[in-house]
């Protein structure tokens, strides 16, 4: 009971000081813009840990975030193996070998406009369609090991990625690429100094969608097999022999992995394409 | 219409690759198969075959190519035996009046589609409340906007068989309940970025003029902002029911749910019928068709009424 009252004492608490903190004058500094969501995640976790404290709720339905921490100390080897496995090997090759593709694609296709205007339908079609289905397909074409999730993360991440940048090759304008001319520039050199860094926001976006697309597909594709490590493999073994905590602790991995890698590619964005309106204001 | 002979031609491509790489994914199977009917094959026995390049194998056995056209488990079907296996699975079904029986493409799809338009429903709700909030409140902005974006980061796969364990203990039955769900929970965010972008795109002078009319926060709220904010939410609507279809087939994938497409790819896979796989996978993807294209001409409708121009 104590726990229980506890929790909801400190969400109140909580969100009256959140309600202050943002309504207050100094908003605007950095301090606080981290402050206020972090207090949020904050309360949630404590929200969580009181309730599953206070009403007594079994481990095998919902271990309490501690017990998650604790789970997380105690087997950081097996987590260590897994995140390899996974993200090393699968997500982050794959998402390597995709990303390069679709952008060679994108640049070889972007020479011609007959080409462009058949594929950017047909690509922009397939990025909204469910590509995960092919998993077990991909998994039976490249066996068990890292080569199939990866596989997976390639098809995964080359759609959006290619819509993106031949989109992005198209944004320069007229009056643009005739200066270009006059300064007698050639084709690559359009393309080195005017082309490619005009797509840049464009590609970028499209490599934040597939950052989160390569951790699903390498995730998805091990519960269609995989040698005895691995995040989606431990899940689903997990899920099975009720290791209900060491369930949460891959995923507690997993959210740390996808946000600390679309938060790199957030900051390469932000260093790359510095001069545009989106990231000055 | 500009557009239809390039997209075409394209299509084209891609079939066409598609038949041609039939035949070396196929090679070794075609070989095994033939070699067990008795026929002469060069090398002989399958463990012979395994270190010789599926080129070699060609040239050496160009007499068997056609039959990797025609394998009952292919690695790779062909668009021909795709198209059969779909029509077997709809068409066949409805001619024979068993258009909803337990084999039918149009069953399993039909259940994928009530999962996905629930989730459509509840994140596309959550998303433009969460973007109201947003709009509205400070604390909503600086709080919730990150924890959006991180959630977006989490891999939702992960936490699939999670949520599926959790509802059963909760004591919901119903396979439903998970998968829209996790469709939801993909599908809320473009919903919600879109809608907090539509939200504050009138200028400021148009909230101004309003104020002059004396116009108190609802009104200004379901006059302008709400009407300004259509043409947003159409466009993260589209992708919104793309992303739950997505999480409806990832929520049935490692599940072991028994019915749904993304069951149907489970199951293929576990019995070893690939061809039933590619129906499923293309079933999918018409699916995604038909919906996106059906919420465009509700767009285009809609946008028309409302008298923007495009």
């Amino acid at each position: 009971m104590i726990w229980l009252v506890g929790a909801l004492v400190f969400w109140v608490v909580a969100w009256a000081l959140n309600i202050r903190l943002a309504n207050s004058s100094r908003a605007d500094t950095i301090a606080l813009r981290v402050a206020v969501p972090v207090l949020f995640g904050v309360t949630l976790l404590v929200l969580w840990e009181g309730l599953v404290r206070g009403l007594g709720v079994s481990q095998v339905i919902l271990p309490a975030p501690s017990q998650i921490g604790s789970t997380i100390i105690n087997s950081t080897e097996t987590l260590w193996t897994d995140f390899n496995q996974t993200v090393l090997k699968g997500a982050l090759r794959g998402f390597v070998i995709g990303a390069l593709a679709a952008f060679a694609t994108a640049i070889m296709i972007d020479r011609s406009s007959f080409l462009t205007r058949g594929l950017l339908p047909i690509g922009n079609f397939v990025a909204a369609l469910p590509i995960v289905g092919i998993a077990p397909i991909l998994v039976n074409w490249f066996g068990f090991d890292w080569q199939s999730k990866a596989a997976v993360v390639v098809v995964m991440v080359f759609f959006p990625v290619l819509v993106n940048t031949v989109q992005g090759l198209r944004e320069t304008d007229k009056m643009q690429q005739d200066l270009m001319r006059t300064y007698a520039a050639g084709y690559l050199q359009t393309l080195l100094k005017l082309r490619l860094p005009a797509a840049m926001p464009f590609v970028f976006n499209g490599l934040k969608i597939a950052t989160t697309l390569a951790l699903i597909g390498a995730i998805v594709a091990e519960y269609f097999g995989s040698p005895t490590r691995g995040m989606g493999f431990r899940i689903s073994t997990g899920v099975g022999s009720l290791d209900i905590d060491l369930v949460w602790a891959e995923i507690a991995v997993a959210a740390l992995a996808g946000t600390f890698f679309y938060g790199l590619v957030a900051w390469l964005e932000k260093r790359v394409t510095f001069w545009h309106p989106s990231q000055t204001g | 219409m500009r557009n239809v002979v390039p997209v075409l031609t394209v299509l084209a491509i891609i079939v066409g690759v598609w038949w041609a790489a039939v035949a070396p994914m196929n090679m070794r199977a075609a070989l095994d198969v033939a070699e067990r009917a008795g026929d002469t094959v060069v090398p002989e026995g399958s463990v012979q075959r395994r270190d010789i390049s599926v080129l070699t194998l060609m040239a050496n056995n160009a007499q068997h190519i056609a039959s990797g056209y025609s394998l009952k488990r292919p690695r790779l079907p062909t668009p021909t035996q795709v198209g059969a296996e779909l029509w077997k699975t709809t068409g066949a079904m409805v001619m024979r009046g068993r258009a909803f029986s337990k084999r039918s493409l149009i069953y399993h799809g039909w259940i994928t589609l009530q999962s996905t338009l629930w989730g459509f429903l509840l994140g596309t709700t959550l998303g433009i409340l969460g973007a109201v909030a947003i709009v509205y409140s400070r604390v909503a902005n600086m709080s919730l906007m990150p924890w959006a974006v991180i959630s977006q980061t989490i891999p939702i796969v992960a936490l699939a068989p999670m949520i599926i364990v959790l509802s059963n203990q909760l004591g919901i039955q119903e396979r439903i309940v998970p998968k829209a769900i996790i469709a939801a929970y993909l599908c809320y965010f473009p919903v919600l970025v879109s809608m907090v972008k539509g939200l504050r795109s009138p200028a400021a002078s148009e909230l101004d003029l309003l104020k002059t009319y004396s116009a108190g926060g609802l009104q200004s709220f379901f006059k302008l902002r709400l009407p300004a904010s259509v043409p947003f939410l159409f466009t993260s609507l589209k992708v919104g029911i793309a992303a739950a279809l997505v999480g409806t087939i990832v929520g049935e994938l490692p599940t072991g749910a028994i019915s749904g497409l993304g069951a149907r790819i489970l199951i293929g896979d576990q019995f070893g019928t690939p061809l039933a796989i590619w129906a499923a996978l293309f079933a999918a993807a018409i699916l995604a068709g038909v919906l996106v294209t059906l919420l465009d001409v509700v767009q285009r409708i809609t946008l028309f009424k409302m008298g923007f121009r495009s």
